[in-house]
């Protein structure tokens, strides 16, 4: 932002051209402030998250189950595991890389907004929704036992109400956003031992309704509101035909698979809160999708003029990826999840062997979405870390098109290996051969990355900062991620370690090490674009010192315990196991205290950090090309595109945002 | 949010290619209802009521040709034409919806015997897998079709009105692939439920 538009510096939080405070709050249609609310509400969910996980790891601190008075070593215990995998995955991991690609898509490709921007609100509200109905899962069926939450349930509806209604009919959006939520809060807790199925049909009808009132009141691109709305009818109608549920507190505790039969039983192991699970998940799948369509149609319609598909930021190719992704496999899950959730409460049957169902159909299904899900949850993050290496190393980017095609190979590959989840559940010796085969085939297009990736900093100019760090250290954690994947795909090592901690360390090191350090770096690299301020250099360096010890001393043991023969998901264990258990969880909670740093940065610098310039680390993409933070239509002429977004070195001169005309803030559009 | 116009033709290709989208991810969740299908029913079907499955059939089919020639008139500014034939597709869905309702529901709405000479359904949702997976997806398809009359009466609500236009009635488009598409779908299930499979006593 250049400066002479302002009289002298700025003080407190700069938000980008027009917006108010309480446009953050509300259904607002520019793609960044949705981005930002994104991300806002995917860190609150991470910090939930990882508390249940710092649970986790003080339970397993020793063999007995020594916090059995608080945290009970059974049931507990699963919901606790259950919980801490589904809100990182649906609630954190997928919705960040959501934040980044709806701040940075549109202006990569030189755009002023998406293709459909009231679409991308309603998907923003659906997932908020959606995460609602999932934190709401501790709370189903309590009020029996304790008086006070059963007031406090009452007052949350009649406050709800009122809001909503007020909210609605006098078009205050953040009022009829806050009184839903409040709303069904309270219809959640509510939802007591007796009258389950009444209830979720109250709820949903509501959702249901509300979804047509946002389309219709904001006039949503018609066919979104009417996408959602028939969705959840479609729930809503079969609770009204269906039969009543036993009605049993207590959260999901199927993990997050929720392979049946163990979930589709209506028992205190899979109480109300699973078929909450079942349907949270259906609804936030519901906000993925209509995410996905916008990204892919904003790609394909609104790139700025000269803007070739071979110029794109290899970020926008690892979102559209991730959006074909997102089309093919999240419907499945969707679909499965409706068959589930009807066993549950209506007595039919898809799953259970024992009526003549099939529980193998339903983990071919899971996993037909879930495999690519893994794919969903960590290309956009190497799309971030591609963004970060050719910029901090001032060079262009190694192997353009490999990088870009291997996304593709990674996309069209994720559909056919769903099968290696499930080596040791049955199937035929041959599927086993070419489920095996598939999966290491996989491994060549992220090879191709990782070595594009090294190549690209070979002989560069490397400034070493904290998103530098991080990118490097997605690199080498992804890379130890990866090769015990290579090692899981081999069936005859898989059927050893099976279900033990050494699936739990790969999936760590490939989402936290990988996807995590990414988002993590990609934090920094991108925040003087989107705060106009400066982050804090010692801290985030702090950060990725505590971050990158704790995590390996957290998720290296998990190896060991796994090859020794230690089951995942279990609370109480043998004790020869007690020692490598303690290093993990010290290593677990420096991991869960490097988040403060990260946290105090973000709040800190957003307010009083040094003031940034449009360009700090000179780059040639299109987000570097405007002011920090960017005016509201992004550009202050549409801007067109004459090189590579990588070509350093070629003596391109990186834009200085200086240049540009001065900043004019444009008044924000009014809502309707 | 924009603030430049975006040319009308550059818009209803936006939407055209949404729209499209969003099939295909329809396209995979009933995808999933048939892998549904034929992992649990395999080789075998319940006995269903031929008849009234031939003639729901025909009747969607017929209006989906109904809808193809509303949209067209609509394109050329026929209104007479387009509420004649948009009247005729909500009607024949309507039927279709309503034979689902009894010939395959009945069971589950309390019918019994027969209705205009064809006995009434007679499984209900709880009966094992060929109950549920019925259930699931005629369910799935009709809630699609009911999604359909009332966009079809929406269209027609606007047509008449005077919303759509020759130049401008991507609605009325949208509305005709939507329904051809949730005919699409009924010409894959019609097969797999009615067809496909020797018949197999379930109870």
């Amino acid at each position: 932002m250049s400066a002479h538009a302002h009289d002298g510096p700025r003080k407190g939080m700069i938000l980008h051209g027009g917006t108010k405070l309480s446009d953050y709050f509300i259904f607002n249609t520019d793609h960044k402030v949705i981005g930002i609310q994104y991300f806002i509400t995917s860190v609150f969910f991470f910090m939930i998250g990882g508390a249940l996980a710092m649970l986790i790891r003080a339970e397993l601190l020793t063999p007995n189950s020594d916090l059995g008075n608080y945290l009970g070593d059974g049931y507990e215990y699963n919901s606790l595991f259950t919980m801490h995998g589904s809100v990182m995955i649906f609630l954190w991991v997928i919705p960040i890389l959501a934040a980044f690609a709806n701040y940075l898509l549109p202006i990569q490709v030189g755009a002023d907004d998406m293709a459909f921007p009231k679409l991308n609100a309603t998907s923003y509200w659906t997932y908020f929704l959606g995460s609602v109905v999932m934190m709401a899962a501790f709370f189903v069926g309590r009020p029996a036992e304790q008086p006070l939450l059963w007031n406090i349930a009452v007052a949350l509806v009649a406050i709800g109400t009122i809001m909503m209604l007020f909210g609605t009919f006098r078009v205050v959006g953040w009022m009829q956003m806050v009184g839903i939520s409040l709303l069904s809060m309270g219809v959640f807790i509510l939802w007591g031992p007796t009258a389950a199925a009444g209830n979720i049909t109250i709820l949903l009808t509501v959702l249901t309704v509300l979804m047509f009132v946002i389309g219709g009141r904001f006039g949503t691109e018609r066919t979104s509101a009417y996408v959602l709305g028939c969705s959840l009818l479609i729930l809503a109608l079969c609770n009204l035909l269906g039969g009543a549920s036993l009605g049993i507190p207590g959260a999901a505790a199927g993990g997050w698979t929720a392979y049946p039969p163990l979930s589709a039983s209506q028992t205190a192991n899979a109480p109300d809160g699973q078929t909450l699970w079942i349907i949270a998940v259906y609804i936030l799948g519901m906000a993925s999708q209509l995410g996905a369509i916008n990204m892919i149609v904003t790609v394909a319609r609104m790139r700025a003029p000269g803007l070739t598909m071979g110029r794109l930021p290899l970020f926008v190719w690892t979102v559209l990826a991730q959006s074909i992704l997102v089309i093919g496999g999240t419907p499945v899950l969707g679909g499965t999840g409706l068959a589930l959730l009807f066993e549950r409460l209506y007595g039919m049957t898809f799953f259970t062997p024992a009526d003549g169902g099939s529980a193998l159909t339903y983990q071919h299904l899971f996993w037909f979405y879930s495999h690519p899900a893994v794919y969903i949850m960590v290309l956009p993050a190497m799309g971030l870390i591609s963004e970060i290496f050719p910029i901090l190393s001032k060079k262009p980017v190694f192997g353009y098109k490999a990088i870009a095609g291997s996304s593709m190979g990674i996309t069209f590959f994720g559909f056919l290996v769903w099968g290696h989840h499930m080596f040791t559940s049955g199937m035929s010796p041959w599927l086993l051969m070419s489920f095996m085969l598939g999966s290491m085939a996989i491994g060549v297009p992220t090879g191709i990355k990782i070595f594009n990736w090294i190549a690209t900093l070979w002989g560069g100019k490397i400034t070493i900062n904290s998103p530098m760090l991080f990118a490097l250290g997605f690199l080498a954690m992804f890379v130890i991620g990866g090769v015990s994947g290579i090692m899981l795909a081999a069936v005859p090592f898989d059927l050893h370690v099976h279900d033990t901690y050494f699936v739990v360390a790969h999936f760590h090191y490939v989402l936290f090490g990988g996807t995590v350090f990414g988002v993590y770096g990609a934090t920094y690299f991108w925040f003087p674009k989107v705060t106009g301020r400066m982050y804090n250099e010692p801290l985030g360096i702090i950060h990725w010192v505590l971050n990158f010890v704790g995590f390996n001393l957290a998720f290296l043991p998990m190896h060991w315990l796994g090859m020794m023969g230690m089951a995942r998901r279990i609370g109480v264990y043998p004790e020869e196991f007690q020692y490598v258990n303690q290093l993990s969880s010290f290593g677990a909670f420096l991991l869960g205290i490097a988040a403060v740093p990260w946290l105090i940065n973000l709040v800190w610098s957003a307010y009083r950090g040094k003031e940034a310039v449009g360009n700090p680390w000179g780059g040639l993409s299109l987000e570097w090309q405007t002011s920090s933070p960017p005016p509201i239509e992004n550009f202050p002429e549409v801007p067109t595109v004459t090189h590579g977004p990588y070509d350093y070195g070629k003596g391109i001169k990186p834009p200085i945002v200086e240049e540009l005309p001065a900043f004019q803030p444009i008044p924000a559009p009014a809502a309707d | 949010m924009s603030s430049h116009a975006i040319p009308l033709k550059e818009a209803t290709i936006r939407n055209r290619q949404g729209l499209w989208l969003f099939f295909l991810t329809e396209v995979f969740l009933f995808g999933s209802f048939f892998v549904l299908r034929f992992s649990l029913w395999g080789d075998t079907r319940p006995e269903l009521e031929q008849t009234a499955g031939l003639i729901a059939t025909f009747v969607l089919l017929v209006s989906s040709l109904a809808m193809n020639r509303a949209e067209v008139a609509i394109a050329h500014g026929d209104k007479t034409k387009f509420r004649n034939n948009i009247l005729v597709t909500f009607v024949l869905g309507a039927i279709f919806l309503g034979m689902i309702l009894v010939y395959e529901w009945g069971a589950l709405l309390g019918l019994h015997g027969e209705v205009l000479g064809i006995p009434v359904g007679h499984i209900l949702p709880g009966d094992g897998v060929y109950g549920s997976v019925l259930y699931l997806m005629t369910g799935a398809h009709a809630l699609h079709v009911l999604g359909g009359l009332v966009f079809i009466a929406i269209t027609l609500f606007k047509g008449m009105r005077g919303d759509l236009t020759v130049k401008d009635h991507f609605f009325a488009e949208a509305c005709a692939l939507y329904w051809h598409f949730v005919d699409l779908v009924w010409v894959f299930f019609y097969p797999a439920l009615y067809l496909i499979g020797h018949v197999v006593d379930i109870h």
